[in-house]
This record gives structure tokens, C-alpha cells and sequence, in this order.
């Protein structure tokens, strides 16, 4: 996955470096995906990271579970919440409202090093005719795997169905990049009660 | 794309990655986030991803497109579904891609 980034990134325009550095500073992977097919598909600057943004909004009630199992002060424990991905986190959660604080550093930190690595690798390899070798199916392949290990409800399924319709009907007639911002209001389906879970 | 937006989105996106996951542990302990906002939250990724899926294998600009990287994203979207591993699926989207435009499918 970090070696394909690098390789898509790089192929699709973005930078060499900045697409290393982007690994390094962000430690994002789907939030990086969407920010550079945004920025290469003509979007701008603003949707780019607007997108991001969103796509790092579910990093915000996984850091309120999270925060009592951090120690130290406030501001160390904002530091300690930067190890949150979604795998770390999940596996790090004993079930009972509680986090694993030492195996999300231990898990966090080897997936960072392996991130960052990996799209240094990908990103330094050389261009390639990327539309010859089918490349471009690469980043949208991606997007589909996130997509699977994140839908697991039907209500998720729903909020797909409904941000792809949406962005199926706004691509003839928008800028690229609206689309899928406008998509992104399919998640007030969640303002829905449903039974039981949240 | 110009370097300089490359730079911008690059320094933005660690930005607003670090003050997602810097608010919850800031200010957990006194007050958890209103049940409302949490479910509208969580539903964000997959209504976002669902809308980069349809983007970048069917939209070409303003186009509507469907061409040899859909067949090989669709090809990989099966394989994953059955539970294949991703750099399998990965494979073969872009094989499956690869060798519809060998004859000719655009």
C-alpha cells in the first residue's frame, strides 16, 4: 500500500519529495489518497484538503474514546493521540471502553516506519507509461479496499450508495473536486437513529 | 498540478491530520462528543470513499467514462469482496487494465 502510493503519487504529478514528505508529516494513508487524486484530478488546493480533512474527521471520535487510557498532561496526551490509525486503534481496544496504550505505540509505531519507507520506495522508482501498464486502476483499486474494511453496516452501506449516486450525477456539471465534497453530506444519515448502534 | 500547491496540500493535509487526532485527547475526560455528531462522523469515510471509487474509475473530467481501468478496478472490487489480499486485487486491476488496452479498449 505505501510502495503504490509512492508510485501513484509520483506518476500522477505530484512531487517526488513532497510526496515522501507527505508520508512522513501526515501518516494518513486514506486522507493522503484522497488529498493527491483530488489535487491531480484539477481540484485545487482547497478541495484537496478539504477532502483530507474529512476524511481524518473519524480520527476525532476515536481520539475522545482514547484520550483517558493516555497519560501526562493535556498536551503530551495530544502528542500520544498522533499514534491513532485505524488499525492500531482498533486492535489496541480491550473491548471494555479501554485502550492498550503501550501496544498502540508498539503496532502505530512499526506501520509508521513501513509507511514511510514504502512510499520513499515507490515514489524514487521510475516513471513509467502508467496508462500503457494500467496504472491508473491502481489508485480507484484502492479506494475500493478502504472502502470494503470501512462499510460494515448496513447504514455504512447506505452512505456509499448515496455519496456514489451523488458523485455520479454532479461530475458532468461540476469543477473536479465538488463532486465528491458534495458526496460527503451523504454522511448525515448518521443524524438517523438507529437501533442500538452508533 | 504546480509544486507549490504539491507543498501546500502536503503541509495542509498534516495539519489538519494532526488537529484531528489532537482534539479528542485534548478535551476526553471532561465531556464525550454528542451521540449525533459521533454517528455523522463515522459515516464520513465511507460516503467520501465511495465518492472517490465512482471519481477516479468512471469520471474524466467532466466526463462519465467507462473504460478499461473500470473493467479492471470492477475485476479488483470482486476480488476484494471474496476476501483476496490487496496487492493481489491491486495486481490484477492494473493487469486486467494492462491487457484491455493491448486490444484496444480505451
Amino acid at each position: 500500500m505505501a510502495l503504490s502510493f509512492g508510485v501513484v503519487a509520483t506518476d500522477s504529478g505530484f512531487p517526488v519529495y513532497a510526496t515522501v514528505v507527505m508520508s512522513f508529516v501526515a501518516y494518513a494513508a486514506s486522507a493522503q489518497f484522497a488529498a493527491v487524486a483530488l489535487l491531480a484530478g484539477g481540484g485545487g488546493v482547497a478541495a484537496a484538503v478539504l477532502a483530507a480533512a474529512l476524511v481524518n474527521a473519524r480520527y476525532v471520535p476515536m481520539g475522545f474514546a482514547l484520550g483517558p487510557s493516555l497519560r501526562g498532561s493535556r498536551l503530551r496526551r495530544a502528542v500520544e493521540g498522533q499514534a491513532v490509525v485505524d488499525s492500531a486503534w482498533t486492535m489496541a481496544s480491550r473491548g471494555d471502553g479501554t485502550f492498550d496504550r503501550t501496544y498502540l505505540f508498539g503496532h502505530s509505531g512499526i506501520q509508521y516506519v513501513a509507511w514511510v519507507v514504502g512510499t520513499a520506495v515507490g515514489a524514487f522508482l521510475p516513471a513509467l507509461d502508467t496508462r500503457a501498464l494500467g496504472l491508473d486502476a491502481v489508485f480507484p483499486a484502492f479506494f475500493v479496499a478502504l472502502l470494503l474494511s470501512e462499510v460494515r453496516d448496513r447504514r455504512r452501506l447506505a452512505v456509499a450508495l448515496l455519496g456514489s449516486a451523488l458523485t455520479l450525477l454532479l461530475v458532468p456539471f461540476s469543477p473536479a473536486g465538488v463532486p465528491v465534497l458534495v458526496a460527503s453530506t451523504a454522511a448525515l444519515i448518521g443524524l438517523r437513529r438507529s437501533r442500538g448502534a452508533a | 498540478m504546480s509544486a507549490a500547491d504539491a507543498w501546500l496540500v502536503v503541509l495542509l493535509t498534516a495539519v489538519a491530520t494532526f488537529v484531528a487526532r489532537a482534539v479528542g485527547p485534548l478535551v476526553a475526560g471532561d465531556r464525550a462528543l454528542p451521540a449525533p455528531v459521533t454517528r455523522v462522523v463515522v459515516m464520513l469515510a465511507s460516503a467520501l470513499l465511495a465518492a472517490l471509487v465512482v471519481s477516479s474509475a468512471l469520471a474524466d473530467g467532466n466526463r462519465l467514462h467507462v473504460g478499461a481501468d473500470t473493467v479492471g478496478v470492477t475485476v479488483a472490487g470482486l476480488l476484494l469482496w471474496r476476501r483476496a489480499p490487496l496487492p493481489v486485487a491491486v495486481v490484477v486491476a492494473a493487469l486486467v487494465t494492462a491487457l484491455l488496452r493491448q486490444v484496444g479498449v480505451d
